[in-house]
């Protein structure tokens, strides 16, 4: 590896404080991304009778159930001018990048711990783990897709241009798994407490976001809109039922979420660089 | 004159004690209760794994390194594999390293042999393209090529260990980093390894070798670090280097007295106290006769009952080569009687019989263990003793004989 070889000089030394993120070195590592990833997708459905399948059935039982309870027994509506008999798209439009900002963060963030044996043995730039472990849930993300745009020809939702703004918000609920996911994953090295925490932070967080209802319940006032912002994922799935719809354009909302995402991001990742020296001593 | 690849400078690390022995993770309530309780948070015990380490390996070189466990070569590979940080010092490295720390890092069951030959090379640093290239090499290496579409939990244990090595070895990296790699395996295996090691070296790239093989050390390598305690305390041509090893500390005495607190804490409920060797006076000695009777005496305490527990000693000679392996419950009847062992103190004694050695220089390793259970206790170089061949057979001629063994043979000579 003649382009390797050359000027390949490498010092170790005691890294102090805060570390920038070493980009040549992620460079370098670029496939390792790809075969972790590919792993984790493989591994995942290796010895399951339906296999992939399941990428789609999940979404789909879980649009089933909130239906049922949720829109005939509570009787929830959707966004204002979405006809009630939309429910289930409607869910399914939120559904979507929910399920895979959850299933991301699940496996992101015990991701270092369920992978120890590597860590103690090789290096590699360890931000490939949590970022391999988000990537793998892409591929379900586009086998559902393909369950929402059959949908949307079910029930006649239009194919319009705005659908080309999904990739973007995808791209934000990628982030925020991300940049949340390099906290927790991070702290599950020192405290073995965050995976026993994580099932209920998800729990508590998909009722935080508009997923079962509209965004529009939220009326208290602007500041409260505001703080409900916050959460990066109401941003995210505003937007998807934005494109789909055209209710609800983003607006503020997807300014905040971007910009709480970003903040997350940028210090999960200081974050992470300063305790991977310790990784494989603690871990 | 030619350049270093590997220059480690005063290279130390230091390890919280805790982080070593007790469970290495705390828990959240752990930590906040001695957030709220500064005053009565445990001290911090540390320890140097390493310590002032200084060495530079030229390129090309083959430089081994032996010490016993827990001396630091371990750490020292960890850190020139980048694997953790030093605590102090620095190294600097000037070429692809490529670290085997064990066989198989990231193999996964469930994946198939092809597909794990490209996962453990992508872990191992290697491009795709050039996995893609070596990929025929690896799977005739390995000897595989049937079960190449097959999942790697169907191996059997020899094919696993051929794959996962056949991909590290042929990882081409300018500095090949080696630990313990050959402990594991069968003898063809290992044999398979060491002549691959050997290719490596002579295409003349820097190999940094660590092993408890005396013999692979001595065949490999023409330079040897000694580690002990955490510092270098020997940098020598190999065979001095290993005569050294062999020969150190305490041993001279013909008996190894384990302190309290010096057996690792992972061997409870055993506890090794001491291993001595003495002469038909029961005289505690370090050189022996070889036309007597002596006796081999393994004391050690049982803080609980074991069932199952063996207790034996390795017999090898300088060269690392096993001589002989026994245990005191070898003798099937012995066994049954003795299925558990009530806690305790214990000696077990054995009796080297007149006639068996040759003269030299030989090496007594112990072992607790319970087959197929648990390995409680191995220390492979308790003690090092010398044989004096006086009176043994054939002394009449004044020359050297080969062979570990000397044993009073019968024979008859017939005329016809």
């Amino acid at each position: 590896m003649a382009e390797r070889a050359q000027s390949n000089v490498t010092f170790i030394r005691p890294a102090q404080g805060w570390t920038a993120i070493n980009l040549r070195d992620l460079w370098l590592y670029r496939e390792l991304i790809y075969f972790l990833t590919w792993r984790d997708i493989k591994v995942r459905y290796k010895q399951a009778l339906l296999g992939i399948a399941w990428a789609i059935l999940q979404p789909i039982l879980s649009m089933i159930i909130f239906t049922v309870i949720f829109n005939r027994f509570l009787g929830v509506k959707p966004d204002a001018g979405i006809p009630d008999e939309f429910y289930p798209i409607f869910g399914f439009a939120a559904l979507l990048p929910w399920q895979f900002f959850q299933g991301a963060l699940q496996r992101a963030s015990i991701s270092l711990v369920t992978n120890a044996n590597l860590l103690t043995k090789v290096y590699f730039p360890r931000l490939i783990i949590p970022f391999s472990a988000v990537a793998a849930g892409l591929v379900d993300f586009l086998f559902s897709f393909v369950v929402l745009a059959g949908l949307m020809v079910a029930y006649g939702v239009p194919f319009t241009l705005r659908l080309l703004w999904l990739p973007l918000f995808l791209l934000l609920a990628l982030l925020a798994a991300l940049a949340v996911a390099l906290w927790l994953a991070a702290l599950n090295v020192q405290y073995r407490d965050v995976q026993h925490m994580v099932p209920f932070l998800l729990t508590a967080w998909m009722y935080a976001s508009p997923v079962v209802y509209s965004a529009e319940a939220i009326t208290v006032s602007p500041f409260w809109q505001a703080v409900y912002a916050l959460n990066p994922m109401v941003g995210v799935i505003q937007g998807f039922r934005w494109a789909l719809f055209g209710t609800n354009p983003p607006g503020t909302a997807m300014l905040i979420s971007a910009a709480v995402v970003l903040a997350l991001f940028v210090s999960g990742l200081f974050y992470f660089r300063r305790m991977e020296r310790v990784f494989a001593d603690m871990i | 004159m030619s350049e270093f690849a590997i220059r480690a400078t005063r290279l130390g690390k230091q390890y919280r004690l805790g982080a070593l022995y007790e469970p290495r993770y705390r828990t959240l309530r752990e930590s906040l209760g001695g957030l709220f309780k500064p005053g009565q948070r445990a001290p911090q015990e540390t320890i140097w794994a390493l310590r002032d380490v200084s060495f530079d390996v030229q390129q090309g070189q083959v430089l081994g390194v032996i010490g016993r466990n827990g001396a630091g070569k371990s750490t020292l590979l960890k850190l020139l594999s980048r694997v953790t940080e030093p605590t102090e010092g620095e190294a600097e490295i000037r070429g692809r390293v490529g670290s085997l720390l064990e066989v198989g890092t990231g193999f996964h069951p469930e994946l198939t042999g092809r597909e794990n030959i490209y996962l453990n090379g992508a872990i191992l640093g290697m491009r795709r393209t050039e996995i893609e290239r070596k990929f025929d090499e690896i799977v005739a290496f390995a000897e595989v090529e049937q079960f190449i579409d097959t999942p790697v939990k169907r191996y059997s244990s020899g094919m696993y260990l051929r794959l996962a090595f056949a991909v590290a070895a042929h990882l081409e990296p300018e500095i090949l980093v080696v630990d313990e790699v050959l402990a594991v395996g069968d003898a063809e295996f290992q044999r398979k390894c060491l002549g691959k090691m050997g290719d490596v070296a002579r295409e003349g790239r820097t190999v940094l070798f660590v092993s408890h093989n005396m013999s692979a050390i001595l065949r490999l390598t023409e330079e040897t670090l000694v580690v002990e305690k955490g510092k270098l305390a020997l940098r020598a041509p190999t065979p001095e280097a290993v005569d050294y090893y062999l020969a150190q500390g305490y041993a001279r005495e013909g008996e190894r007295i384990w302190q309290s607190g010096e057996a690792p804490a992972s061997a409870a409920p055993f506890r090794p106290l001491a291993v001595r060797l003495r002469n038909p006076q029961q005289k505690v000695v370090n050189s022996l006769r070889s036309s007597e009777e002596n006796t081999v005496e393994v004391e050690y305490c049982l803080d609980a009952p074991i069932t199952g527990l063996r207790v034996g000693i390795y017999l090898m000679s300088m060269r690392g080569e096993t001589v002989f392996t026994s245990f005191d419950t070898d003798d099937p009847r012995l066994f049954e009687q003795r299925s558990v062992r009530p806690a305790g103190h214990y000696f077990s004694r054995c009796t080297l019989p007149a006639d068996l050695l040759n003269e030299g220089r030989f090496v007594i390793g112990i072992n607790a263990s319970a087959y197929r259970v648990r390995r409680y206790f191995q220390d492979e170089q308790a003690l090092t003793f010398t044989v004096d061949a006086t009176g043994a057979p054939g002394t009449q001629w004044p020359e050297p004989r080969l062979g570990a063994v000397r044993p009073r043979l019968e024979w008859k000579i017939e005329a016809i």
